[in-house]
């Protein structure tokens, strides 16, 4: 079942955070390896010609891109452990959404935290503090987004716990301030190991971004 | 498995809205189609209540469950709760991740390359988004070869989740074309896809949803120009 596992990614990628987490969970021994994205390498190129991002998930040869949908097929494949999607076809759905949710407003409005100035970097910090608050929502009395277990919107979401003193710094914003269940909850998943061993340092991520603004050309 | 009237809020134009119908109609499942009249100008109650967070067709209703949004995550809740019916999403873990992968990427790279070509002003914007637009039907040429393993639908002998997810654009595809007088799928550059076309329109499933050519052609032609006299973005469409 296990076969040949490799993990093309680049150590502050939140989505990367999701696949490593999801093998971790599942206990997958996998090759990582890291990826220069100014200088893609040529397997990189040959498994996702399409989006040329990382993460891309190899499994005995074969890629399988996109964050979302690796985590689905690790946990379809490793099906006999720590099961990620739940069987109910209606929470099953629910947590696809809010994933989905995750994905297109959280990373976006992140970046434009630390890319922007002025009204533009407000009007995103306001708007990312009513996503993460709709998210804190979802949460309700359950110590996981999964309800009593780590589930897959845990998954999708936690690795951008350690983005947000990031987000904080720039935006001059606490987020514990503003959404305390969800950093409760953050601090929770960060006890388990699958999650403390695949998220990077919070101080290094700021200091990835403050050099990759200086790159940039970004003040 | 959750029992209960079956209802989907939709727009009889909206490609997305046709999806769920699709799924419902492969699983011999009973529903009502509620039809959302004024989409671009003024939401229902309905839909505001039903999909606060992105205000958007299709919904799903199901028995006491609360509403269900997102085309592709209603058709996997389809599949999933009427799993005595044909299957939807294939079997095989790789497979399943494949059509889940060029289902992404055309709600989230391809569509909204089609919707820019939709609004370009002038020759450049439209020569670049065109390209965009046929360099996605050329990887899913490729695609259909890869699936399809000889047979007659991305999903093998039968309709399945990557059929819907790009056969409901078929329509659309279909002004985009006259709009811009190209061919996108025809016979000479797109074989696989040009006979996989016919007949996913004329399938049982779908030929009932599939929107009129002509009424769709019309209705474009009213969108684009409320979008740009509203000064809306495409993300509204």
């Amino acid at each position: 079942m296990e076969g040949e596992v490799v993990l093309l990614d680049f150590w502050p990628s939140m989505f990367g955070m999701r696949t490593r987490i999801a093998l971790a969970e599942k206990q997958i021994k996998y090759e990582y390896r890291e990826e220069d994205l100014r200088n893609k390498s040529a397997l990189l190129l040959q498994m996702n010609p399409v989006h040329k991002k990382i993460p891309v998930l190899i499994h005995n040869g074969k890629p399988i891109c996109e964050s979302l949908i690796q985590v689905q097929y690790i946990d379809e494949v490793w099906n006999d452990r720590a099961p990620l999607l739940p069987p109910n076809p209606y929470q099953r759905a629910t947590a696809r959404f809010w994933a989905d949710f995750v994905d297109k407003k959280i990373y976006d409005l992140g970046g434009k935290l630390w890319r922007t100035k002025g009204e533009e970097q407000e009007a995103a910090k306001k708007e990312l503090i009513e996503c993460l608050k709709l998210l804190e929502g979802q949460l309700g009395d359950n110590p996981y987004f999964g309800g009593k277990d780590f589930g897959f919107l845990d998954v999708a979401l936690v690795p951008f716990y350690c983005w947000f003193y990031t987000y904080e710094k720039f935006g001059r914003f606490s987020i514990e301030a503003e959404c305390p269940k969800l950093i409760a909850w953050a601090k929770r998943c960060m006890q388990k190991e699958s999650v403390a061993k695949s998220l990077a340092d919070q101080e290094k991520i700021y200091d990835f971004v403050l050099h990759l603004k200086k790159a940039l050309g970004i003040e | 498995m959750a029992s209960g009237e079956v209802k989907v809020l939709g727009t009889w134009a909206s490609q997305f809205a046709m999806r769920p119908r699709i799924a419902l109609n492969i699983k011999s499942v009973d529903y009502e189609f509620i039809e959302e009249k004024n989409l671009l100008e003024e939401k229902s109650q309905l839909l505001l209540q039903s999909n606060p967070v992105h205000k958007k067709v299709p919904v799903l209703f199901h028995g006491d469950n609360k509403p269900i949004c997102e085309s592709l995550i209603i058709v996997q809740y389809i599949d999933e709760t009427w799993s005595s019916g044909p299957p939807i999403l294939p079997s095989d873990p790789y497979d399943r991740a494949t059509a889940r992968f060029w289902a992404a990427y055309l709600d989230d790279k391809w569509y909204p390359a089609v919707k820019s070509l939709g609004i370009a002003e002038g020759e450049e914007a439209k020569k670049t988004a065109m390209a965009q637009v046929e360099e996605g039907v050329a990887l899913m040429e490729e695609a259909f070869g890869k699936c399809s393993k000889g047979k007659g639908f991305f999903g093998g002998d039968e309709i399945g989740f990557l059929d819907i997810a790009f056969g409901s654009f078929l329509g659309w595809l279909r002004v985009v074309e006259k709009f811009n007088g190209a061919k996108l799928i025809d016979e000479a550059k797109t074989p696989g896809l040009a006979d996989w076309a016919e007949r996913f329109c004329s399938h049982a499933a779908v030929k009932d949803v599939m929107p009129d050519a002509d009424k769709l052609a019309e209705f474009a032609m009213i969108v684009v120009a409320k979008i740009k006299g509203l000064g809306l973005a495409a993300q509204s469409l």
